[in-house]
């Protein structure tokens, strides 16, 4: 049953060195407050999933929390690159990272999968892609019934998943609106699973068929305002695309990242 | 009459003009929601633009920076989840064209958006592959659209992240399910189009004023061009005015977000 939590409780009591952590969220509710305590609490050894790194992971490879990288597009969207992945890859800064790359449709089916228990995922993909060449967990498996042959892949059950939403009731049930990514299937997933949220209601005033994930299957509510700034959580704040903009100068350079780090997330209170 | 145009408004009018109107199109970020929301806005009022982030039928007033913005959900006719888009929506072979751009393309419309130089040792590390493998690959149909110079349309790409006839033009013969791949490509310069028995892109329009030596120059091999070569219609001065419009209201948006 979810406790409600502060968030560096719930992170300290939850996220140890070596864990593999997703933080997800596509584009809209990335948890980036939480991303933020992990930073501060010096995590090491993390291998992180997240089909879109985004600015978050940027960050947190650029402070040395991950040996290893599970994405399916490693970008700043609409901007270019993520430079501080870019330069783990190309430059072992500040230390090597291992990838494993998958597509979009394999990330999401694999973590569907692993909500549904399931060892694997089946997907018609990868058809013609060299990522198979590259990556030794996509392999295929044939229909019983057709003889088709389609890429399987290991589901993702992540030892802690942890994302952003914009309500919590009282009881520590979590309304998640607008584009819902994959984050029902990364909670449902996860050994340990962390919400963070915009804030905390009497009554989630809901449709009957909204996505609402129940008490029982979070260990953490943690109330986050703004928690998911600089992307956006639908009906409280748009996101910053300016800010997105302005990343690509600060994290080409390794010593401007590190002051924006210093300045924005290690002298700042969780 | 002639309008005032530049190469980029003449890629994004053509590209554009390829949707028709009411086809379901997965749309990929970038020129190609560009060009897919200037088909919608001018001969295509029914064209069904689906985004990877979840959103179905959206009608953007301004162009997302991003895949997932507020906007296209807002604008929606409804968002389903990520798994449900590329299982239900997608691979459920609900989706007329994929639209997609790229950094690199081949002669067999293969597309790299993975690494330039060694996987293990990149010279460059691009985003990688997102959505496009599957797009290119459970579409009908595919149309590419990019800037044409020796830096994108390569000979022999370092990776082929998402297929269009594999390397030997042959690819697709061996798979039971699948599209039909890329079908037109379209650039600053020109249309091209696979040929027919060795899928093979070759140049099947020419835009005004650009030679074929242009053409010849900025790509990456030995690029061929079919027996009859139409040149591309000019851009309308109202496909043009609206194309301004939507980058101007895009432009003015992003300024101002995130207050």
């Amino acid at each position: 049953m979810a406790k409600f939590m502060s968030l560096h409780d719930a992170i300290s009591t939850y996220v140890k060195d070596g864990d593999t952590v997703a933080l997800e969220g596509f584009t809209h509710l990335i948890p980036f407050a939480a991303g933020h305590e992990i930073i501060r609490q010096q995590k090491k050894d993390l291998t992180l999933v997240r089909m879109t790194p985004d600015l978050i992971y940027d960050q947190m490879i650029g402070m040395g929390c991950a040996s290893k990288l599970i994405f399916s597009w490693g970008g700043n969207p609409g901007v270019g690159s993520l430079h501080r992945l870019r330069d783990a890859l190309e430059h072992n800064w500040p230390h090597s990272l291992e990838t494993i790359e998958h597509s979009h449709a394999a990330m999401a089916n694999a973590y569907e999968a692993g909500a549904a228990g399931l060892p694997l995922a089946v997907l018609r993909g990868y058809q013609g892609s060299e990522l198979p060449k590259i990556n030794p967990y996509i392999r295929s498996i044939t229909c019983p019934f057709t003889g088709e042959e389609l890429a399987a892949i290991p589901s993702i059950r992540v030892d802690v998943g942890i994302v952003h939403a914009q309500k919590a009731d009282r009881q520590g049930n979590v309304l998640i609106e607008g584009i819902v990514g994959v984050q029902k299937e990364v909670v449902l997933g996860a050994k340990h699973a962390i919400v963070t949220v915009e804030e905390i209601v009497d009554d989630l005033n809901n449709h009957p068929n909204a996505t609402v994930l129940p008490a029982w299957v979070i260990d953490a509510v943690v109330e986050a305002p703004r928690g998911a700034y600089p992307s956006y959580a639908y009906g409280y704040y748009e996101r910053d695309n300016s800010f997105y903009k302005e990343w690509d100068a600060i994290a080409r350079d390794r010593e401007a990242f590190l002051a924006w780090i210093n300045d924005n997330v290690l002298n700042v209170q969780g | 009459m002639t309008a005032t145009y530049t190469p980029s408004e003449m890629m994004t009018v053509t590209a554009a003009r390829s949707l028709p109107n009411g086809a379901v199109c997965f749309v990929g970020i970038g020129l190609p929601s560009e060009a897919a929301n200037l088909a919608r806005l001018t001969h295509a009022p029914d064209v069904v633009l689906i985004y990877e982030s979840g959103t179905i039928q959206t009608k953007p007033n301004v162009l997302p920076l991003s895949i997932g913005d507020g906007e296209l959900c807002e604008t929606a006719l409804t968002t389903v989840s990520v798994p449900e888009m590329f299982r239900y929506w997608l691979q459920g072979g609900k989706v007329d064209v994929g639209f997609l751009g790229a950094a690199q393309v081949d002669r067999f419309g293969n597309l790299n958006t993975t690494v330039i130089g060694p996987y293990d040792a990149p010279k460059t590390r691009l985003p990688g592959g997102g959505g496009a493998p599957e797009i290119a690959t459970s579409s009908k149909e595919v149309f590419i659209t990019l800037k044409h110079s020796k830096r994108t349309f390569v000979d022999n790409p370092d990776f082929v992240t998402s297929v269009g006839y594999g390397r030997d033009g042959k690819a697709r013969e061996k798979y039971k399910v699948i599209g039909k791949g890329p079908t037109r490509v379209i650039t600053d310069l020109c249309i091209m189009a696979p040929e027919e028995g060795t899928n093979e892109l070759i140049v099947t329009s020419i835009h005004p004023g650009v030679s074929r030596e242009q053409i010849i120059e900025a790509t990456g091999w030995a690029i061929r061009f079919a027996d009859s070569v139409a040149e591309t219609a000019e851009p309308s001065e109202q496909e043009l005015s609206i194309l301004r419009e939507l980058k101007a209201r895009t432009a003015a948006f992003h300024a101002a977000s995130g207050a």
